[in-house]
């Protein structure tokens, strides 16, 4: 017993030993936290399609961007950004709505491939930005990442109050002089944020890992505001972190680990309720 | 002073007028039941009131001044036809939303704000629902929380849409008892929009029935008549009178439950369970 505390405390150490792997939990924990507590939010607005769409148009910004010579994250954050704003001022009962973001998630992907297609130099980029790539993350872009992590946060904390109301009770909010509209877009642009943080350790495909699995369980355990976002924001940590830690001693993929883990808590929370 | 004053006023919503140069004043302190078919009117008239729809022609006055959005002074219960969201959210958060739910920044409440929504919930009879997560509770009862949250903040005006939507019936007479006694401790004026008269008989000052682009507003036994209710309803109406009862037939049938009877068919989808 004693020994297998000492031998594990001293992997560990080892394990923070190497440069790429603290920078992996840095950037890792950064991207989590706020997944986790914008998630929240799109999970109980019921709008983690949009999100899924934006992660997939982030694809498109993002092999765009490597085209022109830019850095693939900004080409990620300015084209979700824009994508947000765009879905959120078609407003929130436009009928229809999964078809139209469906067939522009598609028009997305497919841009995101011409990109591709004549941005050949490097295909490895590609699977980087699709299924993430946490460990090559250096210090420059843990410093990007926390200065896009505070402007989400703050921007959610702004407007969290008539964000909750909305979402809640639309009729009423409405009455009470809240812009529905406004407030959606706002949202999805903080969404699109989120989104483009995640996919920095995940992946685009696997943004969901961090950003609807952990909320989502979250709320299967607990129902306060309060406590759903903290919990939502710590398993996102948990899972992201104990997933990097996994990959390090199976040598599996980073991103398929903290998948599996939100997979896995998800449902196991599900099991125990759906009784 | 009146409440409620309109002017010749016209309403329209998607270019169909709803209400034509129509002219009414509800007194401060009246309960006043509205009634009439679907799509009479009864809502859109609320949603003016509201000032969320101004008005094609004419003049409305609420206090004494047009009509603004967010006015403090007004406790609305919008009518829900939407299933009940599988909201993980407690029904404490779900009433905390409205409490200065327009205002940005964070959804943080003071001990004098936590205290009077307790004393709310608990004057409904919905105490037990703080703590229970909306996508757990049947319709009557979230139909009782929204009544708890109209209530919040001693509104001066109660817009209450369709209340006693998939309550059962016993509860439908405590909602009726309970907006009386709020209305006359506070000299309240109360608008109550339902599809059965006979229920409001002994509660109402005046009704407001809405009809064929027209209202009328009166005592009950003013407006509760043949040649009244024909002309509002478009079509042959016979009122029968028994027992303090007012049955209003058209053909044989009777309008007012047959109205009914199709809410209900609504309302049983609003008992959404949670997997």
């Amino acid at each position: 017993m004693r020994m297998m505390t000492v031998t594990g405390t001293t992997t560990i150490t080892t394990m923070l030993e190497y440069e790429f792997m603290r920078n992996a939990f840095a950037a890792a924990g950064i991207a989590a936290v706020v997944s986790g507590l914008v998630g929240y939010f799109l999970v109980l607005r019921g709008q983690t399609f949009a999100g899924h769409a934006l992660s997939h148009i982030g694809f498109a910004g993002a092999t765009g961007a490597m085209l022109i010579g830019l850095a693939p994250l900004w080409g990620l954050v300015g084209f979700t950004v824009a994508a947000g704003v765009g879905i959120g001022l078609l407003g929130e009962r436009i009928s229809g709505r999964d078809v139209a973001i469906g067939v522009v998630l598609a028009l997305a992907l497919g841009l995101g491939l011409l990109f591709l297609h004549y941005y050949t130099a490097f295909a490895t980029q590609a699977t980087a930005l699709l299924f993430g790539n946490v460990l090559a993350v250096d210090r420059s872009t843990i410093a990007t990442l926390v200065g896009l992590g505070a402007v989400t946060l703050a921007g959610l904390a702004a407007i969290m109050r008539p964000l909750i109301f909305a979402t809640l009770q639309p009729e009423l909010a409405e009455a009470k002089g809240v812009r529905l509209r406004f407030i959606g877009m706002a949202f999805l642009a903080i969404v699109a944020l989120a989104v483009s943080e995640s996919a920095q350790i995940v992946g685009i495909l696997l943004v969901f890992a961090l950003m609807v699995g952990p909320p989502a369980t979250a709320q299967q355990l607990v129902t306060g505001l309060w406590a759903g976002m903290l919990l939502a924001a710590i398993i996102a940590l948990a899972e992201a972190w104990f997933g990097i830690a996994v990959a390090y001693y199976t040598d599996w993929p980073v991103s398929f680990c903290i998948a599996s883990l939100s997979a896995l808590a998800y449902f196991l929370t599900y099991l125990r309720f759906i009784r | 002073m009146n409440a409620i004053e309109l002017e010749h006023v016209t309403l329209a919503v998607g270019g169909r007028d709803v209400l034509v140069d129509t002219s009414f004043a509800i007194r401060r302190g009246e309960f006043i039941g509205v009634l009439g078919p679907n799509g009479a009117g009864k809502t859109t008239l609320m949603r003016a009131i509201l000032g969320l729809l101004p008005p094609r022609a004419g003049s409305l006055s609420v206090f004494g001044r047009a009509p603004r959005r967010g006015e403090p002074d007004i406790g609305y219960l919008p009518q829900v036809r939407t299933v009940v969201p599988n909201l993980r959210v407690r029904g404490f958060d779900f009433i905390a939303s409205s409490v200065h739910g327009e205002r940005f920044g964070l959804p943080l409440l003071s001990r004098a704000d936590r205290a009077m929504i307790a004393k709310t919930l608990a004057a409904v009879g919905a105490g037990d629902l703080a703590t229970r997560p909306l996508s757990d509770i049947s319709g009557g009862e979230r139909q009782r929380l929204l009544l708890a949250q109209a209530l919040l903040g001693e509104p001066k005006l109660l817009l209450l849409d369709e209340p006693l939507i998939s309550l059962d019936y016993r509860y439908q007479e405590a909602v009726i008892d309970l907006v009386r006694r709020f209305a006359r401790e506070r000299n309240a004026t109360v608008l109550f929009s339902a599809h059965e008269l006979n229920q409001l008989i002994g509660t109402l000052d005046r009704v407001l029935y809405l009809g064929n682009g027209h209202a009328a507003l009166g005592t009950v036994a003013e407006v509760a008549t043949a040649p009244v209710l024909s002309q509002l309803y478009g079509t042959d109406i016979q009122v029968v009178q028994a027992d303090g009862h007012i049955f209003v037939h058209s053909r044989g049938r009777d309008v007012e439950r047959a109205d009914h009877a199709h809410d209900d068919g609504h309302g049983h989808h609003d008992h959404h369970h949670h997997a």
